[in-house]
């Protein structure tokens, strides 16, 4: 039985969650007794994949699919499926890999799971944990058909080596003109800054930093962790910030290793959309602000005296431990 | 131009999220219900489509009875038309496949859905329901417009934005961006008097079967008392994240 995973790649390298996705259908293979076998579009080195458990990529370059495109990607997903008979398919919960998953379920006619946190439990029936009320609740959600798809939550397997050896396979794709309905016209994207969705740490500012004009504060900090910046949805609400930055349940999820937030109150809404980060530390000169009963370390002080304090010592921490 | 707004109708964001029959189902006991806050950006663009390009808005839900309320606001906002499917939402594809029917049947040129419902987070409807009518789809939409049979949309990437031209019809996922927060409509005495003689037509679910199904629901664990780190004492925090948390 073969597993495919759909792994992205961003001006050719791969991103980590497409580390994560092949270590954790690696983690099913060896489960179930199958092969790893992963999709990737105009890859520089497919073969890094090998390190996380891939036995065979099947390497995309059509000239046609250069461009992110939910539809077409979805459509070669599906031809690769179909010639791999994989009964399973994992992808990130990138934005892109969240767009292009439902449409794959419909090709296939499978049962999609999406937030998923752990390796499925196959004994008996199939089935997967995932999240649910934003973080607020797990669950167990069975797939019940022959083909399955799995959308697999950020940071919640982790990236796992297990070296083996890939084969990689050049492979075409039958996409047609009813796969670009829609044309990309321009990507409008700040290269020189980590997103959210990939950052390893994320810094985020709320009402409690007055004003647009104090930002550097974060940003200085953020620049020190070469983290990325978010707020609360008031912050964006009022256009200090760009929505792009709004995280919580109405918001970006983050699912990051360090969430900082400052100034930020911690209701309930924006709880939800930032729990599942591993670490969480709050500043706020409020010792009552709910953020405290969700955060793993906390400061009581007013934000503009800890954050210039804070970056100063990281950048000798930093500096010392480089 | 038609257009239908599929709407979710979800627990309010406070709600406590507690489960009954042997943690098989959401207890809604003494849960307020709103729409789903995705969708509601979508409906008020649409309203922003009725007013300024004379556009008709028709709701749909899929859902039984209970949901009313909820879809009466969506008339109360100024929906011309709803929609309920009579059936208990299950999963993504079931809801995609029931809302397919009706989105056919109306011709619709423009459908527009939230990006994800509030409760199950599932993220897919909107790309199942594009897909099932092979229409074009946009996903996690913050900004459309609609020129003649044109669509020009904006959608969010990760650390960015990407910006496409289609033609309709067109399914989007939509969310914060479509329109402002400050956009968002209270329906007023009037909007909620005519609600009342708007036709809501309950219609037979054709009934499929799911592919997914949610069993068991449990909560996270309780979580540890935070460790406090005085203001004057930076050095600490940066040597538990280092040491203890292994964060940085
Ligand atoms: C349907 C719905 C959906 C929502 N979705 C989201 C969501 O997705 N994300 C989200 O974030 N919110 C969401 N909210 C809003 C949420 O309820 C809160 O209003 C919001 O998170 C508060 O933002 P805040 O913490 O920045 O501001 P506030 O609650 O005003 O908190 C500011 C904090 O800053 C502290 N502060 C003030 N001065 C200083 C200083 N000098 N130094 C240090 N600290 C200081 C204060 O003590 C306070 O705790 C939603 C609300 C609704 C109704």
């Amino acid at each position: 039985m073969s597993i495919l995973v759909y792994t992205e790649t961003e001006n050719g390298k791969f991103k980590k969650a497409s580390f994560e996705v092949a270590s954790y259908a690696k983690a099913i293979a060896d489960q179930t007794g199958g092969s790893v076998t992963a999709v990737a579009f105009n890859a520089a080195n497919p073969q890094e994949l090998e390190k996380y458990g891939v036995n065979k990529v099947l390497h995309v370059e059509n000239e046609k699919l250069q461009k992110f495109n939910a539809d077409a990607y979805a459509q070669v997903i599906t031809e690769a499926t179909k010639q791999e008979t994989a009964s399973i398919i994992v992808v990130s919960q990138s934005a892109n890999a969240k767009y292009l998953a439902p449409l794959l379920a419909v090709n296939l006619e499978a049962g999609y799971a999406s937030n998923v946190v752990e390796v499925p439990n196959t004994e008996d029936a199939f089935t997967v944990k995932r999240t649910a009320f934003t973080n607020k609740a797990f669950n167990e959600t069975a797939i019940n058909t022959s083909t399955k798809i799995i959308g697999l939550s950020t940071n919640s397997f982790g990236v796992h080596e297990s070296e083996t050896s890939a084969e990689i396979i050049s492979f075409e794709g039958a996409v047609t003109d009813e796969n670009f309905k829609i044309n990309v016209e321009s990507v409008d994207k700040n290269t020189d800054k980590v997103s959210i969705a990939d950052a390893e740490v994320v810094i985020s500012g709320g009402r409690g930093l007055k004003g647009p004009e104090n930002w550097h504060l974060i940003e200085d900090l953020a620049e020190t962790l070469n983290a990325a910046t978010a707020c609360s949805k008031p912050v964006s609400d009022m256009g200090w910030r760009p929505h792009g930055e709004h995280v919580g349940q109405t918001g970006k999820p983050v699912a990051t290793n360090l969430y900082i937030a400052i100034g930020i109150s911690g209701a309930i809404q924006h709880l939800a959309g930032i729990s599942a980060s591993k670490t969480k530390v709050v500043i706020n000169n409020d010792p009552e602000a709910p953020f405290f009963k969700a955060a793993d370390y906390g400061i009581v002080g007013d934000a503009f005296e800890v954050i210039p304090k804070l970056t100063e010592k990281l950048k000798e921490f930093k500096a010392n431990n480089a | 131009m038609k257009i239908l707004v599929c709407i979710s109708h979800v627990p309010d964001t406070t709600s406590k999220i507690n489960f009954t029959e042997n943690d098989t189902k959401f207890d809604t006991n003494g849960v307020q219900f709103i729409i789903n806050p995705n969708d509601e950006f979508g409906l008020t663009r649409a309203m922003w489509f009725k007013e300024k390009q004379g556009a008709t808005v028709d709701v749909a839900t899929v859902g039984l009875k209970d949901t009313e309320p909820t879809i009466r606001k969506t008339l109360a906002i100024g929906a011309d038309n709803a929609i309920r499917i009579d059936t208990a939402p299950i999963d993504g594809y079931q809801v995609a496949k029931e809302l397919a029917k009706v989105a056919k049947d109306g011709e619709y040129d423009l459908i527009i859905a939230g990006r994800e419902s509030i409760d199950y987070n599932g993220g897919m409807v909107p790309g199942m329901l594009a897909k099932m009518l092979g229409y074009g789809f946009i996903n996690t939409c913050v900004s459309l417009e609609i020129d003649g049979n044109t669509a020009t949309a904006v959608r969010e990437i990760d650390g960015g934005k990407e910006t496409s031209k289609t033609e309709l019809p067109l399914v989007i996922g939509g969310q914060k961006g479509l329109v402002e927060e400050s956009d968002l409509k209270i329906p007023n005495m009037r909007g909620i008097m005519m609600a009342r003689k708007k036709p809501l037509n309950v219609v037979e679910p054709i009934g499929n079967e799911v592919s997914t199904e949610a069993k068991k629901f449990t909560k996270p664990a309780p979580k540890g008392e935070v460790k406090l780190v005085d203001a004057e004492n930076i050095d600490e925090l940066i040597n538990l994240l280092h040491n203890e948390a292994k964060a940085i």
